[in-house]
């Protein structure tokens, strides 16, 4: 059992299948008598429509269906639903709903804003007949940016929110805050952009729509992040069809971080063009239609205060951010700038209070979403710059003033200023051993090197602090075959993480079967009842629990078979490694026998399981960053991570995802810019020609390790991984180059650091150095 | 993309005439600028005409003390040719620094310098060393050759052959890619000559690669980096976009010229 066991580095079960080009993505599905769709997309930021001839495209060789707004109100579809509401004001007032039709109604409030849909015999038809869709614009003025969209005489876009103000939302008690604040020692402030970002996962969003007249039923293949909350989305609120007339089902997938949980207005189109035209209706994106149409990330621009005593002690924070919404209310759109990550700004310090207020913008931009860590990394990002710079403000080493104030560990479990109760973490012992991994002893001598070398050697500290994995249940099913095959059915969705290697694990242990034996079935409503998707680090943690449990449930269910089986009391029976074996004795019987006498279909049984709050996953990046003084370009020479996951089932997998969420804050940090032109409002960085991700060159090999706390909430002991390493290295990295230019008076570099920024930032202090 | 007609001569004769029986066509050299183009729906060309079975525009000769390339000739293949790596290495590390290993396998040189794209790597090397472009038609020097953004001396009906590089004495490129496209944002290609030093500098210039005449005078008596120290590069005329702005870029000329002088030795 050893090799296999809950806490190995196994490689992972689904690689081979998928390096050897085994793999089965939504464009790799083949059905035949397909349709082609195409998307007319709005070209305006902002602008009313006149009118849309779709005569010519229906004329057109192979040109099924021509879909507009009208056919979509024929149908009775109904909007793409926000489930994030209701949500109140601070004042108390509910936010309005606004209503994202499928295709635009009457108005145009993004570029990429779908219009019409049209399908045809190919896909260079179905382009060709897009092209031919005459729509008549008026062109209204648009807004970008979320600060400009709430200043007086902004563009409208929405008479539900007068001045583009969605949500004025807070958190804490602003009150004491205040007190504290005025009657401080010091106070440090600092104002900073959290810049937007387009998810790019490798595989576009697409589906493939189909529809069966005779069982008047939908099915909607397509990459997703969890079957379940798609069909009910669209089930319930779009297509207002009873749920079991619409199977969801999702194959591998391709990366989803985040993005891709959500029902986008594609899918539905794509299941009435289905229905209307009786053929499948397939539709993938083109990259560049991922960037004007997949829910983007972040864009938050926030000052921060932290409020500190002669001590060094920090008291109260203060953030107040103005986040970007984009045009409509995506599926979680509001909850991502508020309860997702607002109990996070009080770090992992003990602030006597904390308060966080948040106003939420209608733009003219694609709407924001979850991006990996949603929520989370803008507030660690804010509270740990702040800390940093409060550190340089005082005078006092950045390392020490985090100790000075960390939560201590017999403090735990500790309640939060706003009022979340951590479980656990050693925040003081994580640090110390980055730090010593890290070498920071050396730091001084490899800086003094750099300088002879025309770079500027920068060390940045970052200790976050996230919650996962907290709210929703998961049901595991376990059906021990005749054939000795063991299936876990669970409504959790690999996009990528390797959640087979890892439940396998999790039952190998609990059922003593071999691991090759095991298999994990997702994605498909019609084969797993219920499910919560994959998001927020969640499915290891939750699911792994689930199936721990379901694997119990089913050691006693065969206990009474093996019980009869061996003529003794069920009570006398015991199971270890496999074999129920009456106690005191060498009768025994295996599981995989127990599963033949329960007959044809073999073994099962199922457990759900909901954890009664979040994990509290943490731990300290710590990033050494060089900048060329010449031209400005930064070059990270060291990376150090020591995170508490809590109990780790794969080392190997969590150290995957920690590197895949660095290199994601790195690209964050210094490579990806969103930019709109603020005055056509149109994408500038609408292809890889113009929007940098980050490259292997770019990402420097991490020291990863982990100093495991475990979870005292979970049964298991985890804690999460999967959206962290993109949580803490974005503070790490911008306190780096902070620390690289602090001596010429830098206080602040926003992100993305590029080269050009820093240059700049470079020259105006050489200038007034 | 649109539909169009496609041709694949198989000599350069045929080529030459069909594309002067056709008003729209399009010459297709190694594509990974056109084929994006086509699918993007940019172009709408009647005709593309595919040089890619004409094997007297492909292979790399030494000539009369320099290298000779055919215009056809892959990216990738300058950067491993033997041949160029001990004539003009400075010429074969320009190509290895060209889009990625895709791009360097399909890519041609001739598809380059004829699409000149002002970020592209390849009219700084022909411009610092030099070189002379052969045609379907005649011989054009590179000074001559280039004639601003996505414009050349070629006449509609005119097809690059080759182009002789001549053998420097010292040489070097130093690129500063773009952050996203990997392009040149800035390029400065030094090569110390038999007819002089020549300093080319590509990705900058608003109407394409040019020749940096003043830093030019100034290595022509003092080859070393420290001979541009006093002179300034004037942003007027340089490119400015999200990625950098001209006064950023005319930094940039500066410190990628000294850089390359002191990789030239």
């Amino acid at each position: 059992m050893g090799r296999f066991a809950v806490g190995q580095p196994l490689r992972r079960k689904e690689d081979e299948r998928l390096v050897t080009g085994g793999g089965s993505y939504t464009d790799d599905l083949q059905v035949a008598g397909a349709l082609h769709a195409a998307f007319v997309r709005s070209p305006h930021a902002h602008a009313d429509i006149l009118a849309i001839d779709t005569a010519t495209a229906r004329a057109m060789p192979g040109v099924a269906a021509v879909l507009t707004a009208a056919d979509c109100d024929a149908a009775g579809l109904g909007p793409l639903p926000c489930r994030a509401l209701p949500r109140h004001n601070r004042d108390g007032r509910p936010m309005p709903a606004t209503e994202r039709p499928v295709l635009a109604r009457r108005r145009v409030r993004h570029v990429g804003d779908p219009v019409a849909l049209v399908v045809a015999e190919t896909m260079a038809q179905a382009r060709d007949a897009a092209e031919a869709v005459e729509v008549t614009y008026a062109p209204r003025p648009a807004v970008t940016d979320p600060v400009a969209a709430l200043r007086p005489g902004a563009p409208e876009l929405w008479p539900e929110a007068p001045g583009n103000l969605a949500l004025d939302w807070e958190a804490g008690d602003a009150a004491a805050v205040d007190r504290l604040l005025a009657a401080a020692h010091h106070v440090t402030r600092v104002e900073l952009v959290n810049n937007r970002v387009v998810p790019n996962p490798l595989e576009p969003r697409g589906c493939i729509a189909t529809y069966d007249a005779a069982t008047q039923s939908y099915t909607l293949r397509t990459g997703g992040q969890g079957v379940h909350s798609m069909q009910s989305v669209l089930a319930d609120e779009v297509l207002k069809v009873p749920k079991e007339r619409l199977r969801v089902v999702q194959a591998d997938v391709g990366g989803g971080f985040g993005m891709k949980i959500f029902v986008f207005p594609e899918y539905p189109g794509c299941l009435l063009a289905a229905r209307l035209t009786g053929r499948p209706v397939r539709w993938i994106a083109e990259r560049q239609e991922s960037f004007l149409s997949d829910s983007h990330g972040r864009d938050h621009v926030t000052t921060v205060e932290i409020a500190t005593d002669a001590d060094g002690r920090m008291i109260a924070l203060r953030a107040s951010a103005v986040a970007n919404l984009g045009a409509y209310l995506s599926q979680f759109g509001p909850f991502i700038p508020t309860d997702a990550g607002a109990k996070m700004y009080a770090g992992v310090y003990r602030f006597a209070a904390v308060h966080f207020q948040v106003r939420l913008a209608y733009t003219n931009t694609v709407p924001l979403d979850a991006y990996r860590g949603a929520g989370r990394p803008e507030a660690a990002y804010a509270v740990e710059r702040a800390v940093d710079a409060t550190a340089r403000e005082l005078g006092l080493d950045p390392a020490e003033l985090r100790r000075r104030n960390f939560i201590p560990p017999e403090a735990m479990p500790y309640r939060t200023a706003l009022q979340t109760t951590y479980d656990s973490g050693e925040f003081a012992r994580l640090l110390d051993a980055a730090l010593e991994r890290a070498d920071v002893a050396g730091f001084a001598a490899r800086k003094a090197a750099a300088r002879r070398l025309g770079r500027l050697l920068g060390l940045g500290i970052a200790y976050y602090v996230e919650q996962c994995a907290g709210g929703a249940d998961e049901t595991a099913r376990i059906v021990v075959g005749g054939d000795g095959k063991v299936r876990l059915f669970i409504g959790t969705q690999s996009n990528g993480q390797g959640h087979a290697t890892a439940y396998a694990q999790i039952l190998a242990d609990a059922l003593g079967v071999p691991f090759a034996d095991i298999e994990t079935i997702q994605g498909d409503t019609a084969l797993i009842p219920t499910g919560r998707g994959t998001g927020g680090s969640r499915s290891v943690p939750v699911g792994g629990v689930a199936a721990q449990r379901a694997a119990t449930a089913l050691i006693d269910k065969g206990k009474v078979l093996a019980a009869e089986a061996l003529e003794a009391a069920a009570a006398d029976v015991a199971f270890a490694d496999g074999v129920y074996r009456v106690l005191g004795t060498d009768r025994e019987i295996g599981l995989v026998a127990v599963a033949r006498l329960a007959g044809p279909d073999g073994l099962d049984a199922a457990a759900a399981w909901q954890p009664a709050i979040a994990t509290f996953p943490n731990g300290c990046h710590v990033c050494e960053i060089s900048i060329d003084a010449e031209t400005g370009v930064p070059r990270i020479e060291r990376y150090t991570v020591v995170d508490d996951f809590g109990t780790v089932i794969n080392p190997l997998l969590v150290e995957g995802q920690v590197h895949g969420g660095v290199g994601q804050g790195i690209g964050q940090a210094l490579y990806e810019e969103t930019v709109y032109d603020p005055a056509s409002g149109q994408l500038l960085t609408g292809s890889f020609m113009d929007y940098a991700m980050p490259r292997a060159a770019g990402v420097p090999a991490i020291d990863f390790s982990m100093i495991p706390v475990p979870c005292r909430t979970n049964p298991m002991g985890m804690k999460g991984a999967g959206e962290a390493g993109a949580i803490g290295a974005p503070p790490a990295v911008i306190n780096g180059l902070v620390d690289a230019l602090a001596h010429l008076g830098v206080r602040h570099v926003d992100m993305p650091a590029t080269p050009q920024r820093l240059w700049r930032l470079l020259q105006a202090h050489r200038a007034t150095a | 993309m649109y539909d169009f007609a496609y041709h694949k001569p198989a000599s350069l004769a045929d080529a030459v005439k069909l594309l002067a029986d056709h008003e729209d066509a399009k010459l297709m050299a190694g594509g990974q600028t056109y084929i994006p183009t086509l699918k993007q729906r940019l172009a709408r060309p009647s005709d593309v005409i595919d040089l890619g079975a004409i094997a007297e525009l492909r292979g790399i000769t030494e000539e009369a003390g320099g290298v000779t390339i055919g215009a056809m000739t892959r990216h990738g293949e300058v950067a491993e040719s033997a041949v160029v790596r001990r004539v003009i290495p400075a010429l074969a590390a320009l190509a290895e620094l060209i889009g990625d290993p895709q791009v360097r396998n399909l890519g041609t040189l001739g598809g380059s310098i004829s699409n000149n794209d002002p970020a592209a790597d390849y009219p700084g090397a022909l411009l610092g060393l030099g070189a002379t472009v052969r045609t379907s038609k005649r011989q054009i020097p590179a000074d001559q050759f280039f004639t601003g953004m996505f414009e050349t001396a070629l006449e509609r009906d005119e097809i690059v052959k080759a182009v002789h590089f001549p053998r420097p004495e010292k040489a070097a490129y130093a690129k500063f890619p773009n952050p996203a496209s990997r392009y040149s944002m800035v390029g400065v290609f030094v090569a110390k000559t038999g007819g002089g030093v020549r300093v080319a500098v590509t990705g900058a210039g608003q109407s394409g690669a040019y020749r940096w005449t003043a830093a030019e005078q100034a290595l022509a008596g003092n080859w070393s980096p420290a001979a541009i120290d006093g002179l300034t590069v004037d942003p007027s005329g340089l490119n400015s976009d999200i990625h950098a702005s001209a006064d950023y870029r005319a930094h940039l000329v500066k410190v990628m010229a000294k850089r390359a002088l002191a990789a030239a030795g």
